[in-house]
């Protein structure tokens, strides 16, 4: 579980998180929501130890991440896994050994045990037959997937994905939120995705943060977005015309 | 502020530094990447190096032939003008100018796509120290290569000398033996190799110093490698007078 206390962070005289307070939980697919520039991914980052919080708590299972050494946050980036925007995989390796890298480098297995591992995990996101190709010889989709075999390839607690669906069409997108959903629900990790995408809020979010100029708005699951009253987040969540016209039909309410 | 700048950037160099010569999470990891380096840094680097240095032999052979020829200098002289020059200045600064193009370009814009790509946030997130990772086996590989890089420039250079004695008849290959071999101070070889490593590291540091620190999109990598390029030079040519004085 990691838990968010008053969390505040400015850059300047720019204040873009203001006083966050919530919970991501255990062995849930966890969404932080918001337009663009609300400060989602300045969230994401603050949680990982990429932005340093002006002030606040970031509280992994009880332990304070913002209070901890260098060291100590070392060996806490262990129990994490994060799947990028653009994937982020190292260009000059290979698939196989883009999933290898954490376990080369953390892991105290041999070399047949590491490949091993690696096929599993490629396997486990249906890339078997991929390994030996490179990122730039692959499709966004397949990147991505990529880079979920990489992220789990250490049993991580937390995983953080920022954006997965971003520059994927609808179907992929999908196949990415099953496997997010599953992994999560697999291996009992704390899964955060920072997300635009309305199919995955609606499909796989059991717990969804909406952040709202910074400050978060509001907090529920999937389910009770229909009937919320909340105006920001349903604007924001009913933003098409198609999308209001599906919430209308639903709930029979034309007032949002 | 130009210096308060200048100090502040000098300040996160020397911190990306103390970062880089830290002890390798995995050694295993760290000498791949080391021999990695030094293939892709050095030895991709011969072709370039051998070529200009021969080129600069011959005509630095011709030039002393043509313009201190004179009654009253020895027939040798053109001889040993091109070795002096080539040991001394050519094989160890001169050529480290042309790698800070080379190698300086290279690993700036490696680096800064990694930066821009957040393929670095990706090696940090993973808990690897990835200044350590990247940048400490670039600088050793390209210690390490120097003194090769220094020897086979300076080889090359006397071979372009003897192609214009041979080939273009500017001077007899004698005259040309007796010169290269007359009054030779073995330190200079060594002089040549010293100031060949201070130079190695700043085109090294400097330029993944440059590539680590970029922040934004493609025309800052773009922007960077070219820093790194005009820095490294600069301070080439700043230090090269501060160790010919020195090691002289």
């Amino acid at each position: 579980m990691i838990e968010v206390k008053n969390l505040y962070k400015s850059f300047g005289d720019k204040e873009v998180l203001k006083g966050i307070n919530t919970v991501f939980e255990d062995g849930k697919t966890n969404l932080i929501i918001g337009q663009s520039g609300s400060g989602k991914t300045v969230l994401m980052k603050n949680l990982v130890g990429l932005f340093e919080p002006t002030s606040g708590q970031v509280l992994y299972d009880g332990r304070d991440f913002v209070q901890m050494s260098k060291k100590e946050k070392v060996m806490m980036r262990r129990e994490m896994g994060m799947i990028f925007q653009s994937a982020a995989l190292f260009d000059s390796l290979s698939v196989l050994e883009n999933v290898m890298f954490p376990l080369d480098m953390f892991s105290s297995m041999n070399l047949r045990e590491r490949e091993k591992r690696a096929m599993y995990c490629l396997d486990r996101v249906n890339l078997s037959g991929a390994e030996k190709k490179y990122p730039g010889e692959i499709s966004g989709g397949m990147q991505k997937r990529v880079a979920i075999a990489r992220a789990i390839a250490l049993n991580p607690k937390y995983l953080f994905c920022d954006e997965p669906n971003s520059g994927l069409d609808p179907k992929t997108s999908l196949v990415i939120d099953d496997l997010l959903h599953s992994i999560t629900q697999e291996f009992h990790m704390t899964t955060i995705i920072n997300t635009h995408d309305m199919n995955s809020v609606m499909g796989i979010g059991e717990n969804i943060v909406f952040i709202y100029e910074g400050h978060k708005e509001w907090q529920g699951v999937s389910s009770e977005i229909m009937n919320s009253t909340n105006k920001r987040l349903t604007d924001f969540i009913f933003a098409s015309d198609l999308l209001k016209e599906m919430r209308q039909a639903v709930t029979g309410n034309s007032k949002n | 502020m130009l210096i308060y700048r200048w100090l502040t950037i000098f300040g996160r160099y020397i911190m990306l530094m103390g970062r880089t010569f830290s002890m390798p999470e995995r050694l295993r990891m760290f000498w791949k990447q080391y021999v990695k380096e030094m293939a892709q840094l050095g030895i991709n680097s011969i072709g370039i190096v051998l070529l200009i240095s021969f080129f600069i032999g011959a005509v630095i052979c011709i030039q002393m032939k043509v313009n201190i020829e004179s009654p009253w200098m020895p027939r040798w002289v053109a001889g040993y003008t091109t070795r002096e020059i080539m040991l001394l200045e050519f094989s160890s600064s001169i050529m480290c100018l042309i790698l800070a193009g080379k190698v300086g370009s290279n690993i700036a814009s490696e680096i800064g796509t990694m930066r821009v790509t957040q393929q670095i946030d990706a090696l940090e997130i993973m808990g690897v120290n990835s200044a350590c990772y990247l940048i400490l086996p670039k600088i050793l590989g390209l210690l390490t290569i120097m003194p090769f890089l220094v020897i086979f420039s300076s080889a090359m250079g006397i071979v372009g000398a003897y192609g214009t004695a041979y080939i273009g008849h500017i001077m007899p290959p004698d005259d040309l033996t007796v010169g290269l071999q007359h009054d030779f101070v073995p330190w200079f070889m060594w002089m040549s190799i010293i100031k060949s490593q201070f130079f190695a590291f700043i085109i090294s540091s400097v330029a993944s110093f440059s590539g680590y620190t970029v922040e934004g999109g493609s025309v800052d990598v773009g922007k960077a490698s070219t820093d790194a390029v005009v820095t490294s030079s600069v301070l080439i040519l700043f230090s090269d007078v501060f160790l010919t004085q020195l090691l002289s």
